[in-house]
């Protein structure tokens, strides 16, 4: 029984890794810096992600304040990015 | 590597399992999206599924868990789903009027001519 919660974590984690991996190869490859930007924002969730499985996986509830400030720092910085991208400056 | 498991009903256990190969599984769709898909209008859509429905479930198998290991709801991960689940689709506009910004100002887009296509093609140059 704790197995099968053992198995679907280490899955759970390995797909986000990979998914993880696969915004980190758009992110270097990327041909114009909208395409970077978007790979940085999926990255930040992706990673937020990561973390809440890290707690599910030591049973600690203190990841999920990780968790919460990893998803407000990504949309900070996601929405500064995107603004900059736009009008090449951030604050008007 | 230590695993910390409370021991837990089946039911729970299989709940928990369920939610979260949905949701690993969804992610794993979403970064595949956004590394393989061709243009970056197509390619921003990736990103929205592993967001919503993929952050969705993780959280939702979160919740459950430690609810049934503290005895008592849990449900203070429905914080990161609302905040998630407000700011997704802004960033994603944003990074949208971002690109069709760029696009038309390096001509990169025509709007002139229809095209057969249900996305603007990006021209080769």
């Amino acid at each position: 029984m704790s197995s099968l919660l053992v198995f679907a974590i280490s899955f759970a984690q390995i797909c986000i890794l990979l998914a993880m991996l696969f915004c980190t190869i758009r992110l270097l490859i990327g041909p114009a810096a909208q395409d970077r930007i978007l790979a940085l924002d999926t990255l930040w969730m992706t990673t937020m992600l990561q973390a809440l499985m890290m707690g599910l996986r030591f049973s600690n509830e203190l990841y999920f304040e990780l968790a919460l400030l990893i998803a407000l720092t990504g949309f900070v910085s996601s929405i500064a990015l995107a603004k900059f991208l736009m009008r090449g400056e951030i604050i008007e | 590597m230590i695993y910390v498991i409370e021991p837990l009903p089946l039911w729970i256990s299989v709940i928990v399992a369920i939610f979260l190969i949905l949701g690993g599984v969804i992610v794993f769709i979403g970064g595949l999206g956004l590394l393989r898909l061709p243009n970056f209008y197509q390619r921003i859509h990736a990103p929205a599924i592993a967001i919503t429905l993929g952050a969705g479930s993780i959280l939702i198998a979160s919740m459950v868990y430690f609810s049934s290991v503290e005895s008592r709801p849990v449900i203070h991960e429905l914080l990161i789903t609302i905040f998630v689940f407000l700011t997704a689709p802004i960033t994603s506009m944003l990074i949208m009027r971002a690109a069709v910004y760029r696009d038309l100002q390096d001509g990169k887009i025509d709007y002139s001519k229809p095209s057969s296509q249900p996305f603007p093609v990006e021209k080769e140059d």
